[in-house]
């Protein structure tokens, strides 16, 4: 049996960590809640935008590059994972579900480019050596528009000039503090823009339809990453409060358990020692 | 009187909601003013300063590349960023101003100087706007 002095020592240091798990479990929660908000705040913009592309796209017969469909010589992904670790199975869901996609998808490099978002993600592109096109880390916490405007536009431009055919996107979805799912969607080409429960408005365009779409689908596109990154790091800071709860508990449950042994192992060596003081008086007798 | 409710929206959210007399901006094409009444109209904007006119106040909002749409009694203008002049740091406009025109005239290649354009163009929207308030 482990003496007092080792049972004590690591119930002290299980209280140590159970005091820097709740800390960040706090500190998820708080920062999870603006990021709801962010989230918030970002669908009228999404709302708006898609409306018009919507009426644009179904109401009049104006083509362009971003909404036809070609041939697919080289898919891309983007990939929405975090820089830091500690969120349960955020990244590894994420990153799984990627990889088996490629993997079924494709036979040679050449097909196929990624682009993490989060260090975890491009470590790990990186240490299977499959090909990455941009990586970007450090994405602040409540990112704004302006930070990842110049990514979005990079990202679509690879579309623009025809090094990739297709653009995929993998993000967790946030759907409440407890779930989160794991959601791909095809971003480029824009083949299914749905109207549906929106009143489509005739619009006049101003020169014409053609430049207006120059103008609004590279921006829809780049709003549509934004939103996938808002949502991502709402489901980021959701995964890692449970995760942090999680552990917390079970810190709490080991504390319980190491106590009753402690309180068991003390007893004991009373026990010990009242025997011995009898047994020790019995032999002078 | 009519008066058209004007929303500016950015992905970082709404930046201003209210009722106005009219709404002139500068398009692509040329300048616009929009009175209530008007036809659905869909145009791309230039980075320019966006002027919102009511009885006895107006306003002016930096609205950096983006596009308005127009409907008889309601103007949204979505917009990758917009500002108004409360919001605008002056001195970093400035600095922004300076640092682009030593990269415009640097010489750097197509991307980065097209890149150098639209900062020098933001930047100079930015300080006219707040002078013009």
């Amino acid at each position: 049996m482990a003496s007092l002095r080792d049972i004590k020592s690591r119930i002290t240091s299980t209280k140590k960590t159970m005091q820097i798990t709740k800390a960040m479990e706090m500190v998820s929660a708080s920062k999870m809640n603006k990021a709801e908000q962010n989230a918030k705040n970002f669908v009228p913009y999404m709302n708006k935008i898609q409306e018009v592309v919507a009426s644009i796209a179904n109401g009049t017969d104006a083509s362009h590059p971003m909404l036809e469909e070609r041939e697919v010589k080289r898919t891309a992904y983007l990939v929405i994972t975090s820089d830091r670790g500690l969120a349960g199975a955020y990244n590894s869901n994420i990153l799984r579900n990627v990889y088996q996609t490629i993997q079924d998808r494709h036979n040679s490099k050449d097909e196929y480019t990624t682009i993490p978002v989060g260090r975890i993600g491009r470590d790990f592109f990186k240490k299977r050596d499959m090909p990455v096109e941009h990586e970007i880390t450090g994405v602040a916490d409540q990112p704004n528009f302006a930070d990842i405007a110049d990514i979005a536009k990079q990202t679509v431009q690879l579309y623009t000039d025809e090094k990739i055919d297709e653009l995929h996107i993998y993000y967790n979805h946030y759907v409440s503090a407890i779930t989160q799912e794991v959601t791909a969607t095809q971003l480029l080409p824009l083949t299914n823009i749905s109207s549906e429960g929106q009143s489509l408005t005739s619009y006049e365009y101003e020169p014409n339809e053609e430049e207006i779409l120059e103008v609004l689908l590279p921006q829809y596109a780049e709003s549509l990453i934004y939103g996938a990154l808002l949502d991502g790091k709402a489901s980021e800071h959701a995964a890692r409060m449970t995760a942090m709860k999680a552990a917390t508990d079970n810190a709490d449950e080991l504390v319980g358990d190491l106590t009753l042994k402690y309180n068991r192992a003390r007893q004991a060596s009373i026990t010990q020692e009242i025997t011995e003081i009898v047994s020790g008086a019995a032999a002078l007798e | 009187m009519k008066t058209l409710t004007v929303s500016v929206v950015t992905p970082d959210g709404p930046v201003i909601e209210n009722n106005y007399d009219m709404v002139s901006c500068k398009t692509e094409s040329g300048e616009l003013g929009i009175l209530p009444g008007h036809i659905p109209l869909v145009a791309p904007l230039t980075i320019s300063g966006v002027r919102l006119k009511s009885e006895n106040s107006a306003d002016i909002i930096a609205v950096n590349g983006g596009f308005v749409e127009v409907r008889p009694e309601k103007v949204t203008i979505l917009a990758q960023s917009a500002e108004l002049p409360s919001d605008i740091d002056i001195e970093r406009a400035q600095k922004a101003k300076e640092r682009a025109e030593r990269r415009v005239n640097s010489g750097a290649s197509d991307i980065d100087l097209m890149r150098a354009e639209l900062a020098l163009q933001r930047a100079i929207n930015r300080i006219d706007v707040k002078e013009k308030a």
